[in-house]
């Protein structure tokens, strides 16, 4: 079930498009928003609201990198590995993510901390390299500067 | 040098807000055009050779010429700003949106009222965060203000303007693909003909631009197309955002005269390469266009010049590959990232792509083997314009078809020793 306030907020774009469908993917956003990410059942009472078929919008969904369809972690930690990234010293980055982190890109660590993903071209690419954290961007990246801000997300 | 785009951007990083962007002449081109009939502000900027700053340069003024108007045009008509920016390497519409977002709105709504639109999108990508936190309040500021909504500044003309966020595909910056992403569906691109000029956004026309395009707008309105001809070193009119990043002593973003040339981004801006090491090339306009190389640098950077150099503008954000970065590596990231990105629409894309990516995977992990230079050179005619669905393949192919040029060697080494020469 969609929660009043999802409901109200999805309610509220439906007067920005001429249609429905146009809605759906600001509505499994407004969703994730609430909820981390977005569950079966989200799909299903998204598309009802919508009048779609509930397969149709998760082609959608899984179509778009920004909506995600399985849980994800306290905090959500995207890696730029663009080209501008790569040349600055993306894979030492990533390096050293894996391992204070303990896990690999696409998995979650076993406190449900962080989700550690990949990331295409972030566009700050002349404070290469960068990630996100949330909605937070970091940029000029090192080792020590990322130990330092792994600390803030608690 | 006056530098329009950027005047009224921060050093502290916060923007510009309504009353000191009208303070610093701001909705003075809009106050301007909406005394002028239509047809009168699109000759304007047909007249000032405004080109599309999203990387193909097509004269903004035809394009907006090519949209029906009149009492029997089709209604509701819609203006889109490209606001997706995720070519690798790009990064200079975050920072006019972040910086002045009044600038970009100022520049649709003269764009809407010379195409007779009734509606306005921003169809922003969604790692811009603050971007669209700026873009809402000044959105919300200008309907306050009457520069947008119902009968705009008591003239009689009538705009809605809407953000819509993204949830994030490279191929929503085509221009097709991002309308069938706005009506709610995958962003695969559409056939062209019809062009959204005539069937657009829910089958209606529809401008989209680019924006820094938009952010021209206000200004040409303001002070007339020779001033803004008189912006350029070269025929391609007005001022330039450049960028570089890689390793540079300052890598950054600059307002500079259309036709400046990369020597002097890459020298005199960015400050030349970072101690002990050489450039080598660069990739002047994004992931997706061809290296140059040193005998180039001297070519004023602007659309037509850049051509003869075999490459293209883009987005004029050059990504510098030093002499101690493998360019092999480098082509194996940028292959990478078309691969994933690929919406799968057409098989060339979807399977020609992942096949070069993982030929140049195999390559800088020691597993190179003879013939696949041939293969990858097929690729990059296979994946040529017109062989595919859209523009996506054939812009994967520019880097990957100059790199088998200029670095022959390195991928032979690859291939000879069994492993990346820059890897100990």
């Amino acid at each position: 079930m969609l929660s009043p306030e999802e409901r109200r907020e999805i309610e509220a774009e439906l007067p920005l498009y001429p249609n429905k469908q146009a809605v759906c993917i600001d509505a499994m956003q407004i969703v994730q928003k609430h909820r981390g990410w977005v569950p079966d059942e989200a799909i299903q009472d998204v598309a009802s609201l919508l009048d779609m078929a509930p397969d149709e919008l998760d082609g959608i969904a899984t179509f778009y990198n920004r909506i995600f369809r399985r849980p994800v972690g306290r905090h959500v930690l995207l890696l730029c590995d663009s080209v501008s990234c790569w040349v600055m010293g993306y894979e030492r980055v990533r390096a050293h993510l894996m391992e204070r982190l303990g896990v690999g890109l696409g998995q979650t660590t076993a406190d449900n901390r962080f989700t550690f993903l990949p990331n295409v071209c972030l566009g700050a690419c002349d404070r290469a390299p960068v990630m996100m954290v949330n909605e937070d961007l970091h940029a000029d990246l090192t080792t020590e500067k990322i130990d330092t801000l792994l600390e803030d997300y608690k | 040098m006056e530098k329009p785009l950027t005047q009224n951007i921060r050093t502290d990083g916060t923007a510009i807000d309504l009353a000191a962007y009208e303070r610093a002449g701001g909705y003075q081109g809009l106050r301007k055009a909406l005394r002028m009939s239509p047809e009168e502000v699109l000759e304007t900027v047909k007249r000032s050779g405004l080109r599309g700053r999203g990387g193909a340069g097509f004269p903004t003024g035809v394009k907006w010429s090519l949209v029906p108007r009149g009492k029997d045009a089709p209604h509701p008509k819609y203006v889109v700003a490209n606001a997706d920016e995720m070519e690798p390497g790009a990064f200079k519409d975050r920072f006019l949106l972040e910086g002045d977002p009044h600038q970009m709105i100022e520049g649709m709504i003269i764009a809407a009222y010379a195409v007779e639109a009734d509606a306005a999108y921003i169809f922003l990508r969604w790692a811009y965060r603050e971007a669209a936190v700026r873009l809402s309040k000044a959105i919300a500021d200008a309907y306050r203000h009457r520069y947008l909504g119902k009968n705009i500044l008591e003239t009689g003309y009538n705009l809605e303007m809407i953000l819509h966020v993204s949830a994030g595909r490279y191929i929503c910056g085509e221009e097709t693909a991002l309308l069938n992403a706005l009506e709610g569906k995958r962003a695969n691109p559409r056939a062209k003909p019809p062009y959204p000029q005539t069937v657009g956004l829910w089958g209606k026309p529809t401008v989209v631009n680019n924006v820094e395009t938009f952010c021209n707008v206000p200004h040409i309105l303001k002070n007339g197309p020779d001033w803004f001809q008189s912006l350029s070193r070269t025929k391609d009119a007005g001022t330039k955002l450049y960028g570089a990043s890689g390793k540079v002593k300052r890598p950054g973003l600059w307002e500079l005269p259309m036709g400046t040339t990369a020597r002097e981004i890459l020298e005199e801006h960015a400050g030349g390469m970072r101690d002990g090491l050489r450039f080598r090339a660069a990739i002047p306009g994004g992931a997706s266009t061809e290296f140059i190389t040193e005998p180039h640098l001297d070519i004023p950077m602007d659309f037509d010049e850049i051509k003869k150099a075999g490459s293209r503008l883009g987005t004029a954000t050059l990504i510098v590959l030093d002499d101690r970065t493998c360019p092999v590596g480098m082509l194996w990231n940028i292959e990478q990232f078309f691969a994933q990105e690929s919406c799968g629409w057409c098989t060339p894309c979807w399977s020609g792509l992942s096949w070069v990516e993982q030929i140049l995977g195999a390559m800088e992990r020691g597993e190179g083997e003879e013939g696949d230079l041939e293969i990858l050179r097929q690729q990059t005619k296979f994946m040529a314009p017109g062989n595919t669905f859209c523009a996506l393949a054939p812009g994967a192919m520019e880097p990957l078809a100059s790199g088998l040029t200029y670095f022959q060697e390195d991928f032979e080494r690859h291939i000879r020793e069994k492993r990346c020469p820059w890897k100990s």
